[in-house]
């Protein structure tokens, strides 16, 4: 059992708050949920939507062939109606019209009134679309007494009786049974990471659509003891999280592709003071300030380099919200462990779109921060920048031991941290500060592969490319062709041993990502040598679903 | 009660020109820290880059010598995670004023704890003698020949109509007025903004030592630093009719940023938060 919905209608019309509430109660009956949001740059009017997914099966991707349509401006009507099923239901309020027997009008607004609260008429609306679903009321009244206070919940459980009982059943649900489930969001999932990981101070500027990361971790400021800071540029934002890493707090701050540009040259110094840093990017398409609220991947090329001359750095992308939450407690540590920048790569798609997954085990994660304490240096000889073998030198923090101070300087150091034009020295400090892109190896993940276990064609993608690339794989598999997915999670240093292995018995390998170059393509060729003979790439801004991706495959590679 | 100087003393070579007004400012700063009872482990000073950003590797407390304009946002972030820390900023004109003009304007707003002297010397000296933005207008340098165009940034007058609680110049040639002023920044609750005038030998000929020492005056006892519109005629005195120096503004009334968070204030300081990831299982509730 699976049904597609959508929610049409302008900004300011409490689209969210309908979504989130309905979401929150298919979860709760027990179904794995998907949805994700399609909204424009602006506060007020416009065509946004949202599409829900539920099923008594883990769901990991969108779909567009749709069930339910729950209009809420005319629009709706003239961007989606086509993709409504024949056997599908068309809602919506008195003034939006649509002839066609599959339009179900309710007086929403009306009944709202009536009710005494205008603003509870998409509530009315819930109503309808679970008895259209055949489903049974439970779960609505706790979900409303959890979002409201008692009188608004009230008028809201009116409003949804009036809207079941306006209806008659279309279609049949069996019971959920997923248990031990969250519903979350891409972003959410980084902020709760990043707060679970000892996170102590996040700086950040607002920008679409990085900015769930902050609001989240804000929200518990207090609560865990944290500090959020509210930068007056992405410039400061990153040097503040530099300056609090440096007096020996974990931190970390995230932006989207402008802010991140505008980040690059702290990246560099994060780099050569070796202090430990997390950066989420949050991919929007660019250049410039490109399409603000929809998805792209196409920063890799770009957050490979970013930043003048050279410093060791690790690269990961997120793949789900599950992935999202473990991948950031897992840069912080290595961060820390390494003294290095690490960067985590999200895009809009993933950070708004909500999935079911499996409660996070907190149980099983620790935060490794790897400081040495007085008892573990040589007080007279310590020096910040010690060239060692591993290239790693004990970190203090500085003003908790009489005797001892810590500089560290943008320019080429001596190991004390004293500014130098020195040959060797720079030759010494480059090479200790590199040495970790070796370290690195020992700490790398394979690339998630799914499909045939002797492939003859192999999809390769990376991050929020995962859900996709799932889906479509079974969907090639089951029309019979010989197909495998890898999905690359960690990104710089480039994990190859998977890749390789595949791409000696694949008689076509196949990049799918959703940027104009084919930027992970030209990764693996730059790092392996390895050749994509085909490529499935999109840049409007939407991102490529399962149906999507199969449809391609079967025209363009099969 | 005083530390010993010697203990600020930095072994590491110094590439200032001979006679520059930076060594005022170094043994001002160490006079002040000594006479203040401190110990280098508890100091932090946060640079950007230029001579002045220099300044934390010829004194030995802990050092920051970032990038250039960003002097100040690491001396956020450094306080707001050891708020146990004393915490200065030194750098130039270019970096503070210039490049780094937005972050000096909305420390202000925070009135951050911290004490951020500016060596003002009127003139790009690492970069061989452009105009800053405190270049008078018309001065001729190495690279506005016909005269800088536009009109020089005022720094106090600008700190003290943005709400800063602690504005003062002092010049580097007078070591003890200059290090009363660091000692008296230090202890104000807030953003202490120190705007020091300095020669420079190399590239600015026209406001050199003389220059300075024939205009400056210092603030009498019978100035009020509380009356802010007196301050802020003050701070637009310049040039032939004097140049006040001493503490212009001072508002000891205003919550300094630590204080504006609530368990910050009152909890110990982050570097210190004890925190375990089981902590943060509780906020799962939210997406049940």
């Amino acid at each position: 059992m699976r049904y597609n919905i959508l929610i049409g209608g302008s900004a300011g019309q409490g689209m969210d708050t309908f979504s989130v509430l309905l979401e929150k109660i298919l979860k709760r009956k027990g179904y794995y949920v998907f949805s994700n949001k399609d909204y424009m740059s602006r506060v007020r009017g416009g065509h946004n939507f949202i599409q829900i997914r539920f099923s008594t099966e883990p769901v990991y991707s969108y779909d567009d062939e749709l069930d339910i349509i729950i209009g809420f401006d005319q629009n709706t009507v003239n961007f989606h109606s086509d993709k409504l099923k024949e056997n599908g239901v068309f809602l919506c309020d008195e003034n939006v019209k649509w002839e066609d027997n599959r339009t179900i009008t309710i007086p929403m607004l009306k009944i709202a009134k009536e009710i005494g609260h205008a603003r509870v008429f998409g509530t009315v609306g819930m109503g309808a679309v679970l008895k259209i679903l055949g489903m049974s009321d439970s779960k609505v009244d706790e979900v409303f007494e959890t979002k409201w206070e008692k009188e608004t919940s009230e008028s809201n459980k009116e409003a949804f009786k009036r809207g079941y009982h306006y209806v008659e059943s279309r279609f049949e649900s069996k019971e959920g049974t997923a248990e031990n489930t969250i519903l979350i969001n891409g972003n959410q999932a980084i902020a709760l990471g990043a707060i679970a990981g000892g996170v102590s101070f996040y700086s950040a500027y607002p920008m679409t659509p990085s900015t769930s990361i902050m609001t989240y971790i804000s929200s518990k400021e207090t609560e865990a003891n944290l500090v959020v800071e509210q930068a007056e540029d992405e410039i400061a934002a990153i040097n503040m999280a530099i300056g609090a890493s440096f007096t020996g707090v974990r931190t970390m701050t995230g932006t989207s592709g402008g802010g991140f540009s505008l980040m690059t040259e702290a990246l560099g110094l994060a780099g050569i003071t070796e202090i430990p840093l997390v950066v989420a990017n949050v991919q929007r398409p660019g250049p410039a300030t490109g399409l603000p609220t929809r998805t792209e991947q196409s920063d890799l090329s770009f957050i490979l380099t970013a930043s003048h001359g050279e410093i060791p750095r690790m690269v990961l992308a997120v793949k789900d919200p599950e992935d999202a939450f473990y991948q950031t407690v897992r840069a912080l540590n290595i961060a820390d462990k390494y003294q290095m920048l690490v960067i985590i790569l999200n895009d809009q798609y993933l950070a708004d779109a909500t999935q079911t997954v499996d409660e996070f085990n907190f149980d099983n994660l620790s935060i490794d921060r790897h400081i040495a304490t007085a008892s573990d240096i040589d007080l007279e000889n310590y020096k910040r920048y010690e060239v060692t073998e591993s290239g790693i030198t004990p970190r203090v923090i500085l003003g908790k031991i009489e005797g001892l101070t810590v500089i560290a300087d943008s320019d080429e150091h001596t190991e004390e941290g004293h500014i130098t034009e020195s040959s060797e020295v720079r030759i010494e400090q480059m090479q200790k500060r590199m040495k970790r892109m070796d370290l690195l190896r020992e700490e790398l993940i394979e690339p998630d592969y799914f499909g045939d276990e002797d492939p003859e064609t192999l999809l390769i993608g990376w991050g929020s490319m995962y859900g996709g690339l799932r889906e479509a794989t079974e969907l090639l598999q089951k029309d019979g062709h010989k197909v495998g997915s890898l999905v690359f999670g960690d990104i710089y240093p480039l994990p190859t041993n998977l890749l390789e292995q595949y791409s000696k018995s694949v008689k076509t390998i196949v990049n799918v990502e959703q940027n104009y170059t084919g930027q992970l393509a030209k990764l693996i060729r730059q790092e392996t040598g390895i050749h994509c003979e085909k490529n499935i790439l999109k840049y409007d801004g939407r991102q490529l679903y399962a149906k999507e991706i199969y449809s391609r495959i079967k025209e363009e590679v099969l | 009660m005083a530390t010993d100087i010697k203990l600020f003393n930095s072994n590491d070579e110094n590439a200032w020109c001979p006679g520059c007004g930076n060594f005022g400012i170094l043994n001002s700063l160490k006079k002040a820290f000594s006479e203040l009872d401190l110990l280098p482990h508890q100091i932090l000073i946060s640079s950007g880059i230029g001579q002045a950003a220099k300044t934390p590797h010829y004194i030995n407390v802990n050092g920051f010598n970032g990038l250039h304009g960003r002097s100040l946002p690491p001396a956020l972030g450094a306080k707001i995670a050891n708020k146990d820390l004393k915490i200065l900023v030194t750098s130039g004109d270019g970096d503070t004023y210039g490049e780094g003009g937005n972050h000096f304007i909305h420390n202000i707003r925070r009135n951050l704890d911290i004490t951020h002297l500016v060596h003002d010397n009127q003139i790009y000296g690492l970069t061989k003698g452009q105009g800053s933005p405190t270049t008078a207008k018309g001065q001729v340098t190495t690279m506005q020949l016909d005269g800088v165009r536009v009109d020089p940034f005022n720094p106090l007058a600008t700190a003290i109509t943005m709400g800063a609680t602690f504005v003062a110049r002092s010049f580097s040639g007078d070591v003890n007025h200059l290090a009363h002023l660091i000692q008296e920044g230090m202890k104000h609750e807030g953003y202490a903004l120190i705007d020091i005038l300095q020669p420079c030998v190399t590239f600015n000929k026209v406001n050199t030592f003389k220059w300075y020492k024939d205009r400056i005056y210092k603030l009498d006892e019978n100035y009020d630093p509380t009356n802010k519109m007196e301050a802020y005629k003050k701070a637009n005195e310049w040039g032939d009719e004097g140049i006040p120096i001493g503490i212009l503004y001072r508002n000891e009334d205003a919550t300094s940023f630590v204080d504006r968070i609530p368990h910050l204030r009152d909890g110990k300081p982050l570097v210190d938060r004890e925190w375990k990831p089981l902590d943060a299982k509780k906020f799962m509730e939210d997406f049940r």
